[in-house]
């Protein structure tokens, strides 16, 4: 007797989470557009499941469920921030649209290179409603716009869905007004004339719906006034009716399941320790966007001075999505209670520049490296010349600064596609007549004016050039066509654009150390040394800005770098070890 | 939801009701609930503390006196609570500093009194300022003797660390959640090598309801009484509405159901040694 009961009830409940999961792929309005102020997060419910439903000040509409993937706190208390949503807890970003985690302020200088995203669910917005359903299907959203349209006050009730459904009709029939229902499940009330209103029932539980009409007319104030006035003592009487049925019916709340997250993220990520290092901890005090695609970021250290940079220097940001990125300090002397850098924004580049444009923020809380300097600036030169391509202008500047201030002479040249282009104007202007803007040059006419420029090398006179790859390759190459000295002609390029081949198989041996390790293909020295417990300094790990270079006793060095100039390749005694290898089977390395 | 009855983990405890002070003089019989049972309590003539179920009068509870809280248990009674040396120790003053009840579980209240991240966001200017939000790496450890989930070498920039401190410091701190629904929180005291211990005894009402009872046991003599309660009610104030906005209420013991990174390290071992433990009651494994 017990089993047949216990089967039935089985069965029943089986039935009642069929019903759901039928319903959860139909759209049902779950807000008034109008409950979408500006910054403010709405929280609604669908079949059980809890949305936080927040408008962008862009105009998007997000429906996320209401948890925060962190701790589980409702998002809904959280605080919508225009671009994104912030939760109450621990300050954990969330974009809008992708729901993606963007930034959790415990740990400024975690990296890893995972992709926190909380559940979205798929939106509309129609006839002055927020539309949702957890599985609703894109293509059977079937409900037109309506040209004129009033939205009536949602009216909660505290009874089924499908009884407030059948009675609703029969209610306003009884009122003499016809209706219909129609196929999609909503009840169309005819209200004579043209007028009709079209009836949504939103079912937010089992014991719990909100109807929702829209009016298809726009009305004066004082008929739209009377109308609301009418409608909602009419549902409010409708109210009561279902309320008094449903009183005594007993059921259990739809349970919305919480889906598991994949494994990666049940457990928090391990760290590193090996390899470059974020010892600083800066919060963002200061985000202009200086040019059409450059945001400069005032960074200040949250306690006690910041460590000494000198002209020429960069810093290592670890960003929140796993890249680690160098920047350039724009700093002039003196500038020492925080650092500034210029950051352009590549569409097409790995992603670094657009996290920090679409994602850094006033107020956060960025791990980046000491400042470094393997860029340094000569001050014993009788007269320096600066050739600043694009966003090559933010290590340059900080020099001509140091210069400017010290009374040296020097010119400096920047080669800028448009006026939209010029960045930092304010320190230029400090800098007045020794600056020289080039602005929208060919290809062509950029080279004959930088033959111009270096026309005369000469005795103490040097040369700093910062810039995109081919600008840069073209200078050297006038410059050394133009007899300057290498030793003259100091350069630092963005990235390193040469093919690296890393197929070579050879042994270093490490003179200090008296290891002898093995480097086979696919492996950079860098790493083979990490891996055995010595750690070397590094920075952009391409080659390009020298931090990790060792010097070498003996070998044939294989250079794929482009930091080190003609003569200190000829010299063969020093070498990059994130990108060169060897061309002999062993190298003697000075470590 | 789960019965306590079908949970000898959470049945064969020891359960913090009411501090001594509250009850002490009068002989009023109290009235509260304590794993969704209606019981009954009062301190007689004799100082001595009477624990019941409603409607069974004559059937005195096991009750234990300690550390200025009556415990009872509805089960078997363990042997031996917890150790807790601090609380005999002299100059100290213990002082219960107030009941808060907050609608969730014990756990998840456990887990966010061993929590550092929260306190810019929650405690903003108290606990923690912007932008000194990073949890630096600490130590955590599931010991055996005693059974305990400790948390060493914690330490959190704090503008205003207690009810004396007017300017900010980097705090240290020490966790231990020697029960599964206590938690101790030792600082550093104005008392060289001594530390403050700052406590929060759950009593669990129900798998979803809690009364929070705190204390401290700490050297300051400067403070008045009525300050440290004000001081320690705005901080629980404070968590109130979060906790409250938990979803879901009990606490998940199943690691796919929310992401933890290395600053909850705490709760990762706290929800694990639960787990091995087997509570039910008030949690999710699934």
């Amino acid at each position: 007797m017990t089993n047949v009961r216990e089967n039935n009830l089985r069965k029943i409940i089986c039935m009642e989470k069929n019903k759901i999961y039928a319903l959860r792929k139909k759209w049902f309005p779950i807000a008034s557009s109008s409950d979408l102020v500006k910054r403010h997060v709405f929280q609604a419910q669908l079949l059980g499941r809890e949305f936080a439903v927040w408008r962008a000040d862009d105009g998007n509409v997000n429906v996320w469920e209401n948890r925060c993937l962190h701790r589980g706190v409702r998002l809904s208390i959280g605080i919508n921030q225009g671009s994104e949503l912030k939760c109450q807890y621990h300050g954990w970003r969330y974009a809008n649209r992708t729901a993606g985690c963007t930034y959790i302020p415990a740990h400024p200088a975690d990296a890893p290179a995972r992709t926190i995203c909380n559940n979205t669910y798929p939106v509309k917005e129609f006839i002055g409603m927020i539309w949702s359903g957890e599985d609703a299907i894109e293509n059977d959203f079937s409900y037109k716009e309506l040209s004129k349209r009033t939205v009536l006050r949602p009216v909660p009730i505290n009874a089924p869905n499908d009884l407030v459904q059948k009675n609703l009709l029969n209610y306003y029939s009884e009122l003499n007004f016809d209706g219909l229902l129609l196929n999609d499940g909503s009840i169309e009330i005819n209200l004579g004339g043209k007028k009709k209103i079209l009836f949504f029932i939103q079912p937010q539980d089992s014991k719990l719906s909100v109807v929702r009409g829209v009016l298809n007319a726009t009305l004066s104030d004082e008929k739209r006034y009377h109308f609301l006035k009418e409608q909602n003592f009419i549902i409010e009487r409708f109210r009561e009716k279902m309320e008094q049925i449903s009183e005594n019916l007993n059921l259990e709340p739809m349970v919305a399941e919480i889906e598991e997250i994949s494994n990666d993220l049940g457990e928090p990520p391990t760290k590193e320790d090996c390899g470059r290092k974020a010892e600083l901890r800066l919060h963002v005090s200061e985000r202009i966007l200086t040019s059409r695609d450059v945001v400069s970021l005032k960074l200040k250290g949250i306690e006690g001075q910041l460590p000494t940079f000198h002209p020429g220097a960069h810093i290592d940001l670890h960003l929140q999505n796993g890249l680690i990125r160098q920047y350039s300090l724009v700093n002039g002397p003196g500038e020492t209670d925080h650092y500034r850098i210029g950051v352009k924004l590549e569409k097409d580049g790995r992603g670094g520049s657009q996290y920090i444009h679409n994602n850094v923020k006033v107020g956060d809380l960025l791990a980046t490296s000491a400042p470094r300097n393997n860029f340094p600036l000569r001050r014993d030169s009788l007269y320096t010349i600066f050739i600043a391509g694009g966003i090559g202008i933010t290590p340059l500047l900080s020099m001509s600064k140091a210069l400017h201030s010290m009374e040296l002479d020097y010119e400096f040249h920047y080669f800028v596609q448009s006026e939209k282009d010029i960045s930092f104007k304010e320190t230029l202007k400090i800098l007045g007549e020794r600056v020289i803007i080039h602005k929208g040059l060919s290809q062509e006419n950029t080279i004959n004016k930088v033959r111009k420029i270096l026309q005369k090398p000469g005795y103490y006179k040097n040369l700093y050039v910062c810039g995109p790859g081919p600008m840069l390759e073209a200078t050297l190459k006038i410059a050394s066509d133009l007899k300057w000295a290498d030793d003259t002609i100091h350069f630092e390029y963005f990235k390193n654009d040469r093919k690296i081949n890393n197929d070579s198989n050879f042994e270093i041996e490490l003179a200090r150390s008296a290891l002898t390790l093995t480097v086979s293909a696919g492996k950079t020295i860098l790493e083979i040394l990490r891996e055995n417990g010595v750690d070397l300094p590094s920075s952009c790990e391409q080659g390009a800005c020298g931090t990790c270079k060792v010097n070498v006793i003996r070998g044939d060095i294989d250079h794929q770098d482009v930091y080190l100039n003609a003569t200190e390749r000829a010299n063969k005694n020093i070498m990059m070890t994130c990108v060169s290898r060897s061309l002999s089977d062993r190298l003697i390395l000075d470590i | 939801m789960v019965s306590a009855f079908q949970d000898p983990v959470i049945l064969n405890q020891w359960h913090p009701i009411s501090s001594l002070e509250e009850i002490n003089p009068s002989e009023k019989t109290f009235q509260t609930l304590l794993l969704d049972e209606e019981i009954l309590y009062k301190m007689d003539k004799e100082n001595k503390v009477l624990v019941w179920r409603k409607g069974s009068r004559d059937e005195n509870l096991p009750t234990k006196l300690a550390y200025g809280f009556v415990w009872v248990c509805l089960g078997n009674p363990p042997e031996t609570l917890f150790l807790f040396p601090e609380f005999d120790e002299p100059n100290r003053k213990n002082k219960a500093t107030g009941v808060i009840g907050v609608n969730t579980s014990a756990g998840r209240a456990i887990e966010n009194f061993c929590d550092m991240g929260h306190f810019p966001y929650v405690h903003k200017g108290i606990l923690g300022e912007e932008p000194h939000t990073e949890v630096k790496n600490y130590d955590v450890e599931i010991s055996d003797e005693p059974d305990e989930v400790l948390a060493t070498n914690c330490k959190f920039f704090q503008p205003r660390a207690n009810v004396t401190s007017t300017k900010g410091v980097d705090a240290d701190y020490i966790y231990r959640v020697p029960h599964i629904n206590c938690a101790l929180l030792y600082k550093s005291s104005i008392v060289a090598g001594k530390l403050d211990v700052i406590v929060l005894f759950v009593q669990p009402m129900r798998e979803e309801q809690i009364r929070a009872h705190t204390a401290m046991c700490i050297f300051d003599d400067s403070s008045t009484e009525k300050d440290i309660r004000l001081f320690q009610q705005l901080i629980f104030g404070q968590d109130k509405p979060i906790l409250e906005n938990q979803h879901p209420k009990r606490l998940p013991l199943n690691p796919r159901m929310e992401t933890p990174i290395r600053a909850d390290k705490t709760a990762i071992s706290y929800r694990r040694w639960l787990l091995n433990k087997g509570l039910k009651y008030g949690t999710v494994a699934n």
